[in-house]
């Protein structure tokens, strides 16, 4: 068994899904896996490369997760399973971690894994990796007394380091093979060498790549699968018709529209499955520009909140496909606070509270007018948008929604800053360290950073209340840190949180054992297997 | 002055004409192009989700963004002096080779797209001139028209769900059977499986066109006075509508052609999409979205280049089909 957490900090946050009944061996016990088949699997959009050490894009991790290993995976309620690692534990007082790695391990090359690969990739992270620079920013030496112990020692505790090994986040590359050179253009960012189970083989830009079983993985007899086959397809509709024809056989995060699901799942043959996002949970939110005159006044910002129902984004804008969260850490989170309903629908309220404000109706105008950027990704935050300026008419804001790229909009709302309020999804991901507390830290105002602090927000008591809590070792203490934390952006709301979106994974349902961990299709994809 | 020095005379001033054009449309695209808001960081930082400030400034100063505006075209074209058209740090690849992956695709989509519009346009064309204010000809008419208003994706999809999801003969998307180790007959059958869906959508609309222009063309021939004249001579009806009249009316023809031909380019990046055809068209969407400059500029350039050669052709193309043109 696997040495555990002494302070076993990891368990209670299995606690919420653990508790929503899902059982991830239902799967694996219906049969025993078979060998052999292809799984066409969807990748979306496209990959810049193929290694995630320094490329956190969705497709990047999914790409990156089946050749390169983590040192650890994790089960549905986030807990550590070996990967790498065998064996892993904690100093009392959170600054030194330990893990035996795996023997017998060897490189696609051939040659030997061994802890120098992970403290080589650990120092690497720390240096190119988007969130590695501040997941690991406590790191001061990775120590590798033997091949086989590494020993990560940290200047300050980090309770969520052992959240953030798994492959996709965290990839161990062969030190061999990236000391020489700059990390960033290494050939085999395109063409990764890994310990995982499947080899890269090809790769044709704009149409596919294909990886082949790796008969040597230390996992003996996985994977189960002789080829695994990503398909570039960048047009939704096209998407669901290859999932109809069975030209696709698995794909992730929302492969096709949302309201093309209820038409799919008719089919008998394709499932959706909405486990496996736990290290994204993705959270949609309005972001409001805290310099602007009229909407730095919290009683307009709150008079917003009345007037928008959480429940119509909840049950139209994501076709249910969505949990209501009025706070930043979502209810899958054990560091939500449930107490903190959503501000209740109440346009009356809402009127009230922009009379107060100083913006009466005009003679039957509106009181005044504001233009909504929506993120361009997927068309959920653009329906959002869409219902903000209806909802909004209601009580006398006249809103114009505002459309343009990726690129322009990170440009406008995190270097210009020409935005009024956004409609935006930002992911949460596996602890609120990383994945929440830069959207509030005033240190983390940076000009020109994407999903940093949009709306400008700064306050000295959160500020203290998050550096408290990223390296509070005692699980209690950090929880009540986290729920105060989350009262207080509640009532002074620089962001107004709507709902954390569920992602749908679509199947074919010859396709077993494809979601089997918290990390889902970022996992490693070596149990699955294709059902005759 | 015989044909060998006519179509010399073309070269030559068509190579004149191109390469100042072509220096142009590389410093306006270059210009154009920064004019976007936001930077291939941006996006590389957008997608990841998550992004510090270091992490940006090394992505930038990775893709030379951090240099000034006309040391970044200075430096591209002097790269171009070079033959080379650069970089793509998202790709991490060559420019050339990039393009030259894609290229076959798209020629491949392109000529037989045009191939199929101009057999289908000239022919329906003639039909609807030789029976012109008759029954065939309202039908035509009809559905040039049709075909002429229906968006491409629009078709190419509905050409998906029939004949890919419905009836299960074609597949819905891709340049070829992934994987499969095809060779001879085979290989170019499955080839030709996947082309012909974009294919057919991507010449719906021209073939519209060419439909209504050659039969106009045909029309305005068969009022003159050799027309009669062949008539007079006793020549069978269509004998005349082919060799006469059609082969007279194919030169506007040509120069719309020569004028498609830089559109198809553009009109296949919507086909490519809907089909995931891995075509130059796509490469440059995705390059647009997200902000890869030198991949950009690199399509533009050949793309303009393509236009050139093609423009080049049509002009030989007519000094053959009418010698009166010098």
């Amino acid at each position: 068994m696997a040495g555990f957490n002494r302070r076993d900090f990891l368990v209670s946050s299995g606690v919420a899904l653990a508790s929503a009944g899902l059982s991830p061996l239902a799967y694996a016990q219906d049969a025993t896996p078979k060998r052999g088949g292809t799984l066409n699997m969807l990748i979306n959009p496209e990959p810049p490369v193929l290694v995630s050490i320094f490329q956190t894009t969705g497709p990047a991790l999914v790409a990156s997760s089946k050749v390169l290993e983590g040192l650890l995976a994790y089960d549905f309620d986030l807990k550590p399973k070996p990967q790498l690692a065998t064996a892993w534990n904690a100093s009392p007082d959170g600054l030194k971690y330990t893990f035996t790695l795996r023997q017998n391990v060897k490189w696609h090359d051939g040659e030997p894994f061994t802890s120098a690969d992970v403290a080589f990739s650990i120092e690497l992270l720390k240096s190119i990796h988007p969130r590695g620079r501040s997941t690991f920013a406590n790191v001061t030496r990775v120590s590798t007394p033997d091949a086989r112990t590494a020993i990560i020692e940290l200047s300050k505790p980090a309770p969520y380091l052992l959240k953030a090994l798994s492959a996709g986040e965290s990839p161990i590359v062969p030190k061999h093979l990236y000391a020489n050179g700059d990390p960033l253009t290494n050939p085999h960012n395109n063409a990764p060498i890994g310990t995982g189970p499947f080899r890269f083989k090809s790769w044709a830009r704009g149409a596919s790549i294909v990886y082949e079983r790796n008969p040597d993985y230390w996992d003996a007899g996985k994977p189960y699968i002789d080829s695994l086959v990503f398909k570039v397809i960048p047009d939704a509709a096209a998407r669901s018709a290859a999932f109809e024809t069975g030209a696709l056989d698995l794909g992730g995060e929302n492969p096709v529209p949302l309201s093309d699901l209820p038409r799919l799942t008719q089919l008998p043959q394709l499932a959706v499955e909405t486990r496996g996002y736990r290290f994204l949970e993705p959270l949609s939110e309005i972001d409001f520009n805290l310099d602007h005159p009229i909407l730095k006044d919290v009683r307009v910002r709150q008079a917003i909140a009345h007037a928008i129902n959480p429940q119509v984004v909840q049950k139209t804008i994501a076709y249910g496909y969505a949990d209501i969260s009025p706070t930043p850490i979502t209810p899958a989170s054990p560091y939500h606070d449930a107490k903190l309903a959503p501000y209740p629908f109440d346009t009356a309220n809402a009127e009230k509270l922009l009379d107060a404000a100083g913006y009466p109706r005009k003679n039957g105008g509106p009181r005044f007018q504001l233009t909504h950027d929506f993120l361009p990704y997927g068309d959920m935050y653009r329906r959002q948008a869409d219902y903000v300026k209806s909802a909004l008419a209601r009580v006398g804001i006249d809103v114009t929604v505002r459309s343009q790229d990726l690129p322009s909009f990170l440009k406008r709302v995190y270097a210009d800053r020409q935005f009024d309020f956004t409609s935006i999804g930002v992911n949460t991901l596996f602890d609120p360290s990383v994945g929440v507390q830069r959207l509030y830290w005033s240190k983390n105002i940076r000009p020109g950073v994407p999903f940093s602090n949009a709306p400008h927000y700064s306050n000295a008591q959160v500020d203290a209340l998050l550096e408290s809590a990223s390296i509070e070792t005692d699980e209690t203490k950090r929880v009540a840190l986290y729920q105060q934390f989350q009262q207080i952006v509640y009532r002074d709301l620089p962001i107004l949180n709507l709902v954390a979106p569920r992602m749908v994974t679509v199947a074919n349902r010859r396709v077993r054992n494809h979601t089997v961990s918290a990390q889902g299709l970022e996992g490693n994809l070596a149990d699955v297997y294709l059902s005759a | 002055m015989n044909r060998r020095t006519r179509f010399a005379a073309i070269a030559r001033r068509t190579a004149w004409q191109a390469l100042p054009t072509v220096l142009a449309i590389v410093i306006l695209n270059f210009f154009l192009l920064k004019l976007m808001p936001g930077d291939a960081a941006d996006v590389l930082a957008g997608e990841a989700g998550s992004a510090t400030a270091e992490t940006l400034q090394a992505l930038r100063a990775k893709f030379g963004l951090d240099q000034p505006v006309l040391h970044q075209l200075g430096a591209y074209l002097s790269h171009l002096a070079h033959g080379s058209l650069g970089y793509s740090p998202r790709y991490d690849a060559p420019v050339l080779q990039l393009i030259l992956s894609r290229l076959p695709n798209t020629l491949l989509l392109m000529g037989t797209a045009l191939g199929l519009a101009l057999v289908a346009g000239v022919v329906l064309g003639a039909v609807m001139a030789h029976w012109a204010g008759k029954w065939p000809d309202r039908v035509l008419s009809v559905l040039a028209l049709l075909l002429y208003s229906t968006p491409g994706f629009w078709i190419g999809l509905l050409a998906i769900v029939l004949f890919s999801v419905h009836l299960g003969w074609l597949p819905s998307g891709g340049d070829a059977t992934i994987g499969a180790q095809l060779h001879g007959f085979a290989r170019f059958a499955d080839v030709a499986r996947h082309v012909l869906l974009p294919a057919v959508t991507l010449a719906t609309f021209f073939v519209a066109i060419y439909a209504r222009l050659t039969r106009a063309a045909m029309l305005e021939v068969q009022r003159q006075d050799f027309v009669r004249t062949a008539h007079a001579k006793g020549l069978h009806p269509l004998r005349v509508t082919v060799r006469h009249v059609l082969r007279n009316a194919l030169m506007p023809l040509t120069t719309m052609i020569g004028i498609h031909f830089g559109t198809l380019l553009g009109g296949a990046a919507v086909t490519e999409t809907v089909f995931s055809w891995p075509g130059l068209g796509r490469l440059a969407l995705d390059a647009v979205m997200a902000r890869d400059f030198s991949v950009l500029l690199g399509v533009l350039l050949l793309s303009s280049l393509l236009v050139i050669v093609a423009n080049v052709a049509v002009d030989l193309l007519q000094a053959w089909l009418d010698p009166r043109i010098a």
